[in-house]
């Protein structure tokens, strides 16, 4: 029966958000408590729909900001249930205590992420400002470049976060508008393929359990925070290892196979850009623009961010003459933005030489075209021969002077 | 109590075991301490059920003392005290004396 839906997929026509809902609906999980924002509003507005038609037989918590979707969150999954929520810039900003508290207590809650800019200048477009800003908070982070992957990705989100070995939250991100509100081809799982492959929800303690009672989240001096802070690294770090095996037995029901990385016409590519998102789709266009031209040039999709595959990462690019790092958000002082800053780190630290750029780009929803992608990829031919990168090392992608 | 590595803690910041917090010596940072006037006391256990922290140490119905292990010093027994049986006196004060 699974092998008969590989071959033939249900596909549908889904808005990015829609994928989410679709997904949620199919989960079926015990507690949603989400606040509308926009872009992420359609998920929010629909699951309710979802929840009023009793289609779900999810409790539905309607909260006041997104700091009491999370509280709500929290206090649902310690008391056992799987939790979900999303949310979108500003709103994730607004989470950004509980962040820390959903980690710490070890709360597997899904949230999607529709990526938006953060205020001032006020603006409601994609970029990955949001997520990256809490790249450190004990999440796991990965991301979408497309509708059929905002889908995979929410569904293997629940597996991941739920492992055993993780038991941690996830980020789900997709680019606002972008793919958040357009329609794209979705393959969808048959309802019981997924409720089989997520299956129930095994917490590690349920405060609702009164023949065993318990204290959750108490206060930790300087005798046993740090103990509990280790603990943290080691789970997130056994996410490398977790999001594989995730993929495969996903790949197995679905036919799509995922990674923590994905290459495009990468191996024999002299030069590559690495980059994050929905900007992938148009990166590949660029390549094989380039490569009708005979040039080899290559892309590495970075899937998961948080725990950062940088074993990966180094492996897929090492030998490239040149490199390009895409950071669609802002890192205001830093040297360069997260993807660059630890894309370079991962090589240093393997004593490997790279030449490397970083780009800002597409702030605020500014659109990055394939054209600009092949003007990236003379660059790097231009350091490539020339062994020498002009500075600046960082640089504003189409930003008028 | 031997502090425990990380690998031995239980995930997540979760106390199995019920009141256990008795181990844990939190009246360490008081600035005043509650005496009884035993005179005074009609153990009307009007402070038993006011202290927040399950201080008011009794046996056989009678008030008989205060834990000083785990009392923050907060002054709630001897503000409700119906017989101002309670004073807060300086906890600095109190150990010079028992050091006597």
């Amino acid at each position: 029966m699974v092998e008969a839906m590989v071959k033939k997929p249900i596909v549908k026509a889904l808005e990015g958000d829609k994928a989410v809902t679709e997904a949620i609906r199919q989960i079926n999980p015990d507690v949603m408590a989400a606040y509308p924002v926009t872009p992420q509003t359609e998920i929010v507005m629909e699951f309710a729909e979802l929840v009023a038609e009793g289609l779900v037989d999810t409790e539905y918590i309607r909260v006041e900001s997104e700091h009491a979707a999370m509280s709500s969150c929290i206090g649902a999954a310690s008391a056992g249930a799987r939790a979900m929520t999303a949310t979108c810039g500003p709103g994730l900003a607004l989470m950004w205590e509980t962040l820390w508290v959903t980690s710490g207590l070890r709360c597997p809650i899904v949230m999607a992420v529709v990526n938006r800019s953060l205020s001032a200048p006020l603006n409601i477009l994609t970029d990955q400002t949001d997520m990256m800003g809490s790249r450190d908070s004990g999440w796991v982070q990965i991301y979408a470049e497309n509708h059929q992957e905002v889908y995979d990705n929410f569904i293997q989100a629940v597996r991941i976060a739920e492992h055993p070995d993780v038991m941690l939250p996830i980020m789900c991100g997709h680019a606002g508008f972008v793919l958040g509100h357009t329609l794209g081809r979705v393959e969808v799982l048959p309802d019981e393929v997924v409720r089989k492959f997520v299956g129930e929800y095994k917490p590690l303690y349920s405060i609702l359990d009164i023949e065993h009672p318990k204290t959750i989240g108490a206060y930790d001096h300087w005798d046993y925070f740090f103990e509990h802070r280790r603990q943290l690294f080691e789970a997130i770090n056994n996410v490398l290892r977790v999001i594989p095996e995730i993929a495969q037995e996903y790949g197995k029901i679905s036919g799509r196979y995922y990674g923590l990385v994905e290459s495009y016409r990468l191996d024999d590519a002299e030069v590559a850009i690495l980059i994050i998102g929905s900007g992938a789709g148009a990166c590949r266009e660029a390549v094989d623009a380039m490569r009708q031209k005979g040039v080899k040039a290559g892309m590495l999709k970075v899937r998961c961010f948080r725990p950062f595959p940088a074993d990966e990462i180094v492996k897929a690019l090492k030998g490239k003459k040149a490199v390009a790092a895409m950071d669609r958000c802002e890192c205001f002082g830093g040297e360069g933005g997260p993807l660059f800053i630890e894309a370079c780190s991962a090589f240093f630290n393997r004593g490997l030489p790279m030449k490397m750029i970083d780009y800002f780009y597409g702030l605020g929803g500014r659109d990055t075209v394939p054209s600009e992608f092949c003007d990236i990829f003379r660059e790097l031919f231009q350091i490539a021969e020339t062994d020498k990168i002009k500075p600046p090392l960082v640089r504003y992608l189409a930003v008028r002077e | 109590m031997a502090l425990k590595g990380w690998k031995e803690l239980e995930p997540g910041v979760v106390i199995l075991e019920p009141g256990n917090t008795i181990e844990y010596k939190s009246g360490t940072w008081r600035t005043f301490r509650p005496v009884i006037d035993m005179e005074k006391c009609i153990h009307c256990m009007i402070c038993w059920i006011y202290c927040p922290d399950s201080c008011i140490m009794v046996k056989d119905s009678k008030l008989v003392g205060f834990d000083y292990e785990h009392c923050k010093g907060c002054g709630i027994c001897a503000h409700e005290c119906p017989k101002e049986a309670i004073t807060m006196i300086e906890e600095a004060k109190a150990k010079a004396e028992e050091a006597k």
